[in-house]
């Protein structure tokens, strides 16, 4: 007991309050870091790619840069080490939302991620609680909207443009062999025209769609209700080191 | 002056439907007369005694005409019954107000009532139709079978850890509450000794177990009319269906003890073995005989008739062999449905899918309405034994312990569900739980010796499912409304929403892999991957089968599109649901790069020209349809189908020719696919008749084969037309011009081949369109 074993804590109690987990889910991630990183603070592109059950994903690339992407993270550079310090408000939810506006400029990706980026990324899959209001529940399927969005648009010009798309699709039926391949340029394109048509109903001969925006996308995507979709189930139970006794959230 | 034409209509209506039942009474009486043992049938009696008179071997006059109701009566009256049935189906569609207030299911058990109520005054004796054999066997399977083959699975399997607590937990936590507390309520009259203090605690038990379990046929025919979210139909109707393992321990326990009289602990811990036993020995066997169907359907591609009877033998024979052990037959027989449709419709043909998914709901549907029929029918007839205690506590109990039971559930399962359940949820879910026919069909089953109280607990079931299905089923559609709970969906699902469905599938399997923890998604990836592995490759017949769904998915879609744009009759429409001006050029990017081949160099076309172009031809199309159809009225044999069929036929080569120019122009592409896949084949055929709504000049049964460039059914229309066409398209003015019959031999064969729809003519796929 002491201050090398509070400082940890404190970090991880800032953590909850800024990315809206749980202290027990933050100690489980927080595990799982060390493990993947070999102990140490960071981890980098090798160390995730290295996960044997993700080599059957198609979409492995795209997962592993979204965990790397520059633009969605204030600073990089302060992975290696030290105490983060984020100079902005504290609001539960909306504080990744008003970061990635303000980074929006940022392109490239990182080498190294610190646990912060980690667990930033992860809270992207939270799943929506009981208490929250509709507005909360809207703020929250549109972070979710954006982080797929930028995992989209490869070079962060704001849009996601008909080469990007054809991308997307083609890696989705990457291990479907030759049929894949034939139809994933087809699909693109209908789905590109679908997006068109359904945002900008009249367009002439001559106009040019120039790529799906944020705005488009979210109302496409409408009928899914992300919110309630895209999150995954967190540990709350450390299950090595069980411990009854005290709620520490 | 509104009303009144509407009044009259109800009146008509309501007399229609009198007089069929008076129709169906009157029929009956004389033949059930003639059925009854002690009577004779009079033709019979007569041939008897002129046999009687001629011992002698004398020449008597050969019988020209004689009746001989008892050779067919058995199935006469089954025949007499289903029509019955289906002429009630209709009968209520004449009067729409009444079935948009009251649901199906309360009508026809006033239907049946009413039968009922003429057989008995009629003076005969009513057929035990609810009896274990034909309900069971007949009139069961074949709902539960369209349940579980049209189940849908994603949404199931999400749910289905809620859904096991609601049908296991829920139903015991039901049946010992209201056995219990109904037996307290028993013994507790101080004053007056009735006969329920006869009433021991087993009986109690078995009866509640009896009366405890939701009811699937109750549950369809409700939720079908009140569209609520996927989310609760799921719920309840997944509870409905895999409560009957539970029920069906329980019943066979309380009963086999109930004349010891005593339920040790062992016999409970066997209970509880045997309902494990029960429930997945009825799926196991249900997945054999599923996978067995797959097997089979493989092989079936040079009989392609016989394929809807290899679903329907499989499906029936898993629920007869998990009914042979006492095992759950409708979990078997849901299994067996859920497991083989994949596999199934990958391989056989598109008139076997629809086959199969229309012989399908004719049978649900018209057991459906028999089923209520004979409740009604039943309920006139059945030994009542009417003790307003007894009847009024069971309600009481039934409704309470159901509202205790789903919220104290929920609260648990709000504890491990990520997408809670609110209140209103929670309210729905307890008031939808209907009660039906299967309780009163094992209350039938009891045997009088063993359970003296049996008259009364049938009559307490027929209050209960008659509260229930009356009651809840009249008052859950307003109250839907009222809460303003939330509706299904509608909304046909577009490919974006498709590709960011798998999309997503894989990003929350790649990130629950980097979290280290194998959850949901984890164990679905690993399932749908060996599916494909090893599953499918066994399966399904041979490659074109195994697309992946996102494939599959867009090429429906794809026919779906250039068959809506047929039948519209002109005009060509982007493939989006709005109408838009927006064309494959305008997303292509505009300045192509250099290394790209020359095809994809868009053309760029004059501003109004391709307008001017669109215009020109559907005007020439509307002039076509105006010359043909003055024509038609004077040249050619006046045959109506004729007549339509020709002028649709010209109407869609023009289509044809038009959209081939667009395409050439604006460069779409579609995919070149290799032989049709079976969903290509399938989404030839379109939705179903309920999404589908015929114009007014179009003949719904027609089939082109219009994106499909290598079959060679279009090739041959193409050509037929091509040379016809070109010669057309400088008339342009004059519009089509019909010729006289002996000038145009060709088209005349053509449209005369098309009339005929006959089994010749209308051949399998793989035999060319014209001879």
């Amino acid at each position: 007991m002491g201050a090398s074993q509070t400082r940890p804590e404190h970090r991880h109690q800032d953590l909850a309050d800024r990315t809206g987990f749980s202290l027990e889910q933050i100690k489980n991630l927080h595990k799982r870091f060390q493990q993947l990183s070999g102990d140490e603070d960071t981890i980098s592109k090798e160390n995730l790619e290295s996960i044997p059950t993700l080599a059957n994903n198609p979409i492995r690339k795209q997962i592993i840069g979204a965990f790397f992407d520059k633009s969605a993270f204030a600073e990089c550079l302060l992975a290696a080490g030290g105490a983060p310090h984020f100079p902005y408000r504290h609001q539960r939810g909306f504080i990744l939302f008003g970061l990635r506006n303000q980074h929006r400029g940022e392109a490239g990706s990182c080498d190294q991620i610190g646990f912060e980026q980690f667990l930033m990324v992860m809270s992207h899959f939270r799943p929506p609680t009981l208490k929250m209001t509709a507005e909360e529940k809207e703020a929250m399927r549109r972070e979710k909207l954006r982080f797929l969005f930028n995992m989209h648009d490869t070079d962060n010009d704001g849009t996601i443009t008909l080469v990007e798309y054809r991308k997307v699709v083609e890696e989705l039926l990457s291990k479907s062999g030759s049929i894949g391949q034939e139809a994933a340029e087809a699909i693109a394109d209908a789905a590109m025209l679908e997006v068109a048509s359904t945002n900008v109903p009249t367009m002439g001969p001559d106009d040019f769609y120039e790529g799906i925006t944020f705005e488009h996308f979210e109302q496409i995507l409408k009928g899914l209700e992300m919110e309630s979709r895209m999150h995954i189930r967190f540990l709350d139970v450390d299950t090595t080191t069980m411990r009854c006794g005290k709620s520490t959230s | 002056r509104h009303g009144h034409a509407g009044a009259r209509r109800v009146c008509r209506g309501l007399l229609l439907l009198l007089v069929l039942v008076l129709l169906e009474g009157s029929v009956v009486f004389p033949l059930g007369a003639a059925s009854s043992p002690d009577v004779d049938p009079r033709g019979h009696s007569e041939d008897r005694a002129v046999a009687e008179e001629s011992q002698n071997y004398s020449k008597k006059a050969f019988p020209v005409l004689s009746l001989d109701y008892h050779h067919i009566h058995v199935p006469f009256e089954i025949a007499l019954w289903v029509l019955l049935a289906s002429l009630m189906k209709l009968g209520f569609h004449l009067i729409p107000r009444l079935s948009s207030i009251v649901p199906e299911s309360c009508l026809l058990i006033v239907v049946g009532l009413l039968v009922g109520g003429f057989i008995k005054l009629a003076g005969e004796k009513v057929p035990p139709v609810l009896d274990s054999q034909s309900f069971f066997l007949c009139l069961l399977p074949p709902i539960i079978l369209d349940a579980g083959y049209f189940l849908p699975i994603r949404p199931f399997m999400e749910n289905l850890g809620t859904i096991l607590m609601f049908a296991v937990v829920g139903t015991l936590w039901n049946a010992f509450f209201v056995g219990g507390l109904l037996y307290a309520v028993c013994q507790i009259q101080p004053g007056n000794p009735s006969d329920l203090h006869n009433l021991e605690l087993l009986p109690c038990l078995l009866f509640a177990s009896i009366i405890s379990a939701v009811d699937p046929v109750a549950v369809l025919a409700v939720f079908e009319e009140i569209h609520i979210n996927e989310l609760l139909h799921i719920l309840v109707f997944g509870e409905s269906l895999l409560n009957d393992a539970v029920t069906v321990v329980l019943y066979h326990l309380f009963e086999e003890y109930s004349g010891a009289g005593t339920v040790t602990i062992l016999d409970g811990v066997l209970g509880v073995i045997s309902f494990l036993v029960v429930a997945l020995g009825g799926v196991l066997v249900g997945a054999i005989y599923g996978f067995l169907a797959a097997f089979t359907s493989r092989f079936t591609s040079h009989v392609r008739v016989i394929e809807p009877l290899f679903v329907f033998v499989y499906s029936y024979m898993a629920y007869l062999s998990a009914e042979m052990f006492h095992l759950s037959g409708i979990m078997a027989l849901i299994a067996c449905g859920a497991v083989m449709r994949p596999y199934v419709e990958a391989n056989i043909s598109h008139k076997s899918h629809t086959t199969i998914k229309y012989f399908l709901k004719m049978w649900s549907s018209v057991s459906e309405t028999l089923i209520f029929i004979f409740l009604g029918v039943a309920t006139v007839d059945g030994p009542h034994s009417w003790n307003w205690t007894f009847v009024t506590v069971t309600v009481l109990l039934c409704l309470v312990s159901r509202v205790i039971g789903v919220i104290g559930l929920t609260f648990v399962i709000n504890k491990f569900r990520i997408v809670k359940l609110t209140t209103k949820d929670q309210f729905i879910v307890a008031y939808g739980g209907l009660r039906g026919a299967i309780a009163f069909s094992l209350g039938f089953l009891l045997e009088e010796k063993h359970f003296p109280m049996r008259d009364m607990f049938l009559t307490a079931i027929i209050t209960v499912i008659f509260f229930t299905v009356f009651v809840q089923g009249m008052t859950i559609k307003p109250l839907v409304e009222l809460l303003a709970v939330k509706k299904k969906q509608e909304a046909k699902r577009t490919i974006n929403e498709e590709i960011h469905t798998q999309f997503l599938d894989h990003l929350l399997t790649g990130i629950e892999d980097i979290c280290g923890h194998y959850g949901h998604h984890h164990w679905k990836d690993k399932l749908n991957r060996i599916n494909k592995k090893y599953v499918k490759k066994c399966l399904i017949a041979d490659e074109r089968g195994r697309e992946p769904q996102l494939i599959a998915f867009y090429h429906k879609m794809e026919m779906k599109q250039a068959i809506e744009l047929v039948e519209s009759g002109g005009g060509f429409k982007p493939p989006s649901a709005l109408p838009s001006t927006v064309s494959m050029q305008n997303i292509q990017p505009k300045k192509p790069a250099a290394a790209k081949p020359v095809q994809r160099a868009l053309p760029q076309l004059p501003k109004g020209r391709e307008e001017e172009i669109r215009t020109i031809l559907r005007s020439n199309l509307q002039r076509t349809r105006q010359r043909l159809r003055s024509y038609n009225r004077h040249t050619l044999v006046a045959d109506p189908y004729e007549e339509g069929f020709s002028d649709f036929i010209i109407k869609k080569q023009k289509i044809i020719e038009l959209e081939k120019k667009i395409i050439h122009m604006n460069n779409l592409t579609l995919p070149a696919a290799p032989p049709d896949s079976p969903t290509l084949c399938r989404a030839r055929l379109a939705s179903d008749p309920q999404a589908y709504r015929p114009k007014r000049d179009s003949v719904p049964t027609i089939q082109v084969d219009l994106a499909s460039p290598q079959s060679p059914d279009s090739v041959n229309l193409m050509d037929e037309f091509r040379a016809n066409g070109s010669r057309r398209e400088e008339e342009e003015d004059q519009g089509l011009t019909m010729r006289p019959r002996g000038e145009d031999g060709r088209r005349e064969q053509l449209t005369r081949c098309l009339s005929d729809p006959g089994p010749s003519a209308d051949e399998d796929e793989d035999e060319p369109f014209l001879p």
